[in-house]
């Protein structure tokens, strides 16, 4: 993209004119991608996630609801989304939004053993 | 006094005398906490069931020094029967007497293991078998030498044959036959174990509260990462040992997941026979289960990235030598047979002596 260029060869008034335009713009595009996103909630308890495959929708989120009496984690290292949402304490909830068709290998760090798939689809 | 009155005072009486006794004893909890009895299927991967033949193949491998490059080591020297199949040292010690970085864990249950080592970078007990003979510092096996060795020894032959028929003998051959020996250290016979299957004379009653305090999440809080029916979650955590503040220290679990939490991380161990095999912990720091438990009651020595599952309560003298007395019902007597074996077998002639 040229954002660049343009904006160097614009006066600075109407240069703040185009940043609003463009914030404005993106603000427009996330909220209306937002308006069909879902949220998905996986729990985790007895030291498993309630689900080992979900499939989900790009820009959709996931919500893992901890319901154990322990601390777990949350993470991948997928191409498709790398992400650690760190600790989360029993009886908590941490999000997570897909925003890369793919699939992604989500794990407790905690717990290896505690692990899931995401695909995501466009 | 009514009569109805009489049942409800023999209740309240019975509460009483339960609510006063409780506080010298503990009962055996009711019902009985049979999530902790280990499952009696041994698990094993697909096309290597520990038949006996395996097993004794494995067996005479596992204890055998002719494996290691210069003929002084074998598995049994770092995970020998007579020190709860670890070996005593604080950090092992490899080949030419080179101090290595961890301790060496025991083996017993790790069968049931579903991550292997302290860092997790082995999946199965036969990926395991190959570390050792390959690294350098452990056995640095010359593979040529040893199935040089293998095809002559007649012994060897038969056995291969008999666990094996007809496969070419290799390297993950001798990983398998290992592994399925390794499937057989298995304890299950501790006092705690015979206290489980209801034998309420088992353990004393020091180390019933001991077992009380080992579950409860607000004192002891171990059995949430110490879990049942293993004694671990096989899983990673820092619990603060004061090497981890040292310059260059051991990442643990990080080295290979660089995931923030695992820094300093290390797998949750089994506490099966955990009164034979100190010293603890994978840095050897601590030198008795007292020093250990002390370790928790202090809430670690490092606490920058302790595991958010580390929580202890606070502990009274008393419950912290209950903890003690409760390990110390940990242990199982080693099977009879292994331990002859590995007497037996530690005097075969050396390769090339
Ligand atoms: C020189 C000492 C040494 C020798 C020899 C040795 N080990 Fe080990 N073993 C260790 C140490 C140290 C570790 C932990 C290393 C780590 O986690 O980084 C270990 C880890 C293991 C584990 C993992 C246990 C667990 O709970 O994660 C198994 C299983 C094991 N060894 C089996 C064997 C077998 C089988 C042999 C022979 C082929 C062998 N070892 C030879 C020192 C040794
Ligand atoms: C947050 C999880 C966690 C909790 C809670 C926990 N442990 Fe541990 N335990 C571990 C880990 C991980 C190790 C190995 C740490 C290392 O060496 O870096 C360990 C090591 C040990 C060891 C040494 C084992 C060996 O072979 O060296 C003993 C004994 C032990 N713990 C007992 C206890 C007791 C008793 C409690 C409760 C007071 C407890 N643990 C609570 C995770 C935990
Ligand atoms: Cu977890």
């Amino acid at each position: 993209m040229n954002v660049q260029a343009t904006t160097q060869a614009l006066p600075p008034s109407m240069m703040k004119t185009a940043l609003y335009a463009l914030t404005l713009m993106v603000l427009v595009m996330a909220s209306t991608g937002d308006a069909d996103a879902e949220d998905h909630v996986v729990t985790q308890s007895n030291m498993s996630f309630s689900a080992t495959d979900l499939t989900v929708k790009v820009g959709d989120t996931v919500s893992f609801s901890n319901r154990d009496s322990m601390a777990h984690n949350v993470y991948s290292l997928s191409d498709a989304k790398t992400f650690d949402l760190g600790s989360s304490a029993p009886n908590t909830s941490k999000k997570v939004t897909l925003d890369q068709p793919g699939v992604v290998d989500v794990e407790c760090a905690l717990h290896p053993s505690m692990r899931m798939k995401i695909k995501v689809t466009q | 006094m009514q009569p109805s009155m009489i049942p409800r005072l023999c209740v309240l009486s019975l509460f009483l005398v339960h609510a006063f006794s409780n506080a010298e004893t503990i009962t055996a909890p009711t019902p009985p906490p049979h999530e902790w009895r280990l499952p009696d299927h041994v698990p094993y991967p697909d096309g290597n069931e520990p038949t006996p033949q395996r097993v004794e193949l494995g067996r005479m491998l596992y204890f055998d020094k002719r494996l290691s490059r210069d003929g002084t080591t074998s598995c049994a020297s770092c995970h020998d029967p007579a020190q709860g199949w670890s070996d005593g040292l604080a950090t092992s010690r490899g080949l030419d007497g080179k101090t290595l970085p961890r301790a060496s864990p025991t083996i017993i249950n790790a069968a049931y293991n579903t991550i292997q080592m302290w860092d997790g970078r082995k999946a199965s007990l036969e990926d395991q078998a190959m570390g050792p003979m390959d690294s350098p510092d452990e056995m640095a096996t010359d593979f040529d030498k040893l199935m040089a060795l293998l095809g002559r020894d007649a012994t060897y032959r038969a056995a291969f044959q008999a666990a094996y028929p007809d496969a070419p003998i290799d390297k993950l051959l001798i990983a398998k036959a290992i592994a399925s020996f390794e499937r057989t250290v298995v304890a299950r016979n501790a006092p705690f174990d015979r206290w489980l299957a209801g034998d309420v004379t088992a353990m004393t009653l020091q180390q019933q509260r001991g077992f009380q305090i080992f579950v409860d999440p607000n004192t002891g809080n171990c059995a949430v990462c110490h879990r049942a029916p293993l004694f671990t979650d096989n899983g990673f955590h820092n619990i603060g040992l004061s090497s981890f503040g040292r310059e260059g220290a051991d990442p643990g679990r990080f080295a290979h997941k660089p995931i923030a939490v695992l820094k300093g991380a290390f797998k949750t161990p089994t506490l099966r026979n955990i009164a034979e095999t100190a010293p603890y912990f994978h840095d050897g720091s601590a030198a008795t289960l007292m020093d250990v438990v002390e370790h928790y009651a202090r809430g670690g020595d490092v606490k920058t990235n302790l595991s958010p599952n580390l929580k202890t309560g606070p502990l009274t003298q008393q419950d912290k030598d209950d903890l003690v007395a409760f390990m110390q019902a940990l242990s199982s007597p080693i099977p009879a047979p292994i331990a002859a074996a590995s007497t037996r077998v530690s005097h075969l002639p050396v390769a090339g002596k």
